[in-house]
């Protein structure tokens, strides 16, 4: 992917080496900030300061003759749901307006260690629950290819971030496509690792059997180098995998020779009569390029792709409802007054929360309650072993598979106002949170108003070796 | 999607059946918004009508896609300058704080 701005890997390197300062490198960032934020709203915070202190440390360091980590010197912007010790971490509710957090999330501690300089907490879909970033109580971010348009969401704000040149790479979270789709709509590479790869320590939870932290890079060994930084066992996260990390950026210059690849029909031909037809011709058009550099290529099928959007918003409201149970007023956040403890509670939640979370809170409390658990959230758990069945024996065939990363390009603000209709945007993202598995998404062409699409790739369980090849074989066949 | 009423296995959401689930919530919602969100969660609900067409019943639940187990490690406080620092922090995001504890009004009867 060629690109205006400098990549992780030339901003590393040139740092390291000690051809370039990682002040200067900060201050080309902060420049670029300082031009187009007002428009695009990245932030919710930006941490000038900070990012100078520490951009001096690794100079300090880099003219000590110290070794310095694979991301030296690379600014990074973290969406703002991941703990930073003394900065604010908002989830871009009124709930946690003025929260500072007592510690650092662990991704954020590793990218410390690998030499990375924070710039600021990006804007997101209050509570990441959203597909726009117009859920964000403190206003929407704007996409940097079309300020007209929306970023995508969850994770818009990390998205915009990096398309807009106000940090090399930025860190998201995706519960249901939350990284994937932002990437694809701002014509960024987005990845999704593997549930149980990234830790999750300091990450504020939604949905915790859906939610991973991933990279948003603009290109592919971008997002490899960083993805090989956060991976690996943590011991604060009991979900955290048990196993060593292996590494991705290694594999990437290994070719797709052989790979038998699945273009996965119920999301690129019948049935998705609501999709873009340019964004399914580009999943398809990847498909054949990929068919035309060695790979094998089928369609296959997974018969429960598309209701796995039903299952989704049953079961991750169902999970938020309980992990949003915390925002009462008592430990953090916003208090609004009561006359005893229940009043207080009620009153703090209803101020501070916005429409979308009360939906999802209310929609979880139902799915859940006493008569309904077993026909709606019984049941979605069930469609979720289906679905983790089927893609256990289709991947008995194939190493990965294919798919639209997001049923349209980047759209205008209000023009999905009905939350139902909004959902629908994640219906090829979902199936991965669901079963657990990577998935990314990588720039493919353009669609309608010349506007980037992204193809997904879905691989197995620890599938990120297999998934990066084809990404990076997918990049240069563009 | 189906909307269609008569395929639908359930009755429709109600108002009652809203400000219920508002108030196991704790939330408080003005007669337009519980008017609003009714139609909003059954519109949501429609869509879960999906899962209706696979057959499910021998299927078992998964709640996790690993399967959680519970996960141990040694219970060893955290010491050092940083200790004291950490909960002061932690202390201090609470709203009202009272001799190092978190103060809430009295959750029986009301403040005078």
């Amino acid at each position: 992917m060629s690109t205006e701005f400098a990549t992780v890997a030339e901003i590393a390197g040139a740092v390291g080496s000690g051809e370039r300062s990682a002040l200067d490198v900060l201050n080309e960032h902060l420049a670029r900030i300082q031009q187009n934020e007002a428009e695009i709203h990245a932030f919710n915070t930006i941490v000038t300061d900070r990012a100078r202190a520490r951009a001096a440390e690794i100079d300090a360091a880099v003219a000590a003759g110290q070794d310095l980590g694979p991301l030296a010197g690379v600014p990074i912007a973290l969406k703002d749901n991941m703990c930073t010790r003394g900065v604010p971490t908002t989830c871009s509710s009124k709930i946690l307006e003025n929260w500072v957090p007592p510690y650092n999330a662990t991704v954020v501690e590793r990218l410390a260690a690998a030499g990375a300089v924070v710039v600021g907490k990006t804007n997101l879909d209050e509570f990441a629950m959203g597909s726009s970033t117009e859920n964000s109580a403190f206003g929407p971010t704007r996409n940097p290819l079309d300020p007209s348009r929306v970023p995508g969401g969850s994770s818009g704000g990390s998205a915009a971030a990096v398309a807009a040149g106000f940090a090399a790479a930025s860190l998201g979270s995706d519960t249901g496509g939350s990284i994937r789709q932002p990437a694809a709509l701002c014509g960024l590479v987005g990845m999704k690792p593997t549930y149980g790869a990234v830790s999750r320590y300091g990450l504020v939870a939604f949905a915790s059997s859906l939610d991973q932290i991933g990279p948003f890079t603009h290109t592919v060994a971008d997002s490899a180098a960083v993805f090989d930084v956060i991976a690996g066992h943590d011991q604060w996260d009991s979900t955290s995998i048990p196993q060593a990390h292996e590494p991705v950026s290694g594999v990437l210059d290994q070719g797709i020779e052989g790979l038998r690849v699945g273009v996965i029909s119920e999301l690129t031909g019948q049935g998705v009569d609501s999709f873009e037809p340019e964004v399914v011709e580009a999943a398809l058009k990847a498909a054949e390029a990929l068919a035309a550099a060695g790979a094998k290529v089928e369609e296959v099928s997974i018969p429960t792709a598309v209701a796995g959007l039903s299952a989704y918003y049953m079961i991750a409201p169902a999970e938020a409802s309980s992990n949003l149970a915390r925002y009462d007023g008592v430990r953090y956040g916003l208090r609004e007054p009561g006359p005893n403890t229940a009043s207080m509670m009620a009153a703090t939640r209803t101020a501070g929360f916005g429409d979308e979370v009360k939906r999802r809170i209310m929609l979880g409390t139902y799915a859940l309650s006493a008569g309904y658990y077993d026909a709606f959230y019984g049941k979605a758990q069930r469609i979720r072993t289906l679905m983790i069945r089927e893609f256990d024996r289709v991947y008995e065939n194939h190493d990965v598979l294919l798919s639209p990363t997001s049923p349209c390009v980047a759209f205008e603000f209000g023009a999905k106002a009905d939350p139902v209709t909004m959902y629908y945007n994640d219906v090829c993202t979902i199936p991965s949170n669901l079963t657990g598995h990577p998935a990314m998404s990588v720039p493919f062409g353009t669609g309608a108003h010349d506007l980037p699409v992204g193809v997904q790739i879905l691989a197995p369980m620890l599938g990120e070796p297999v998934m990066y090849r084809v990404a990076a074989a997918l990049e240069h066949l563009t | 999607m189906s909307t269609q009423a008569d395929s639908s296995l359930r009755e429709p959401l109600t108002t009652d059946d809203v400000a219920k689930v508002a108030h196991l919530a704790l939330l408080e919602l003005t007669d337009d918004e519980l008017t609003v969100f009714t139609g909003q969660l059954d519109a949501v609900l429609d869509l879960a009508e999906q899962l209706n067409q696979f057959d499910v019943d021998d299927v078992p639940p998964t709640a996790h896609p690993f399967g959680l187990v519970n996960v141990f490690r040694e219970d060893v406080p955290v010491t050092g300058e940083d200790a004291d620092s950490i909960r002061e922090e932690a202390l201090a995001a609470g709203p009202e704080i009272e001799a190092h504890q978190f103060k809430v009004p009295p959750a029986l009867g009301e403040a005078p």
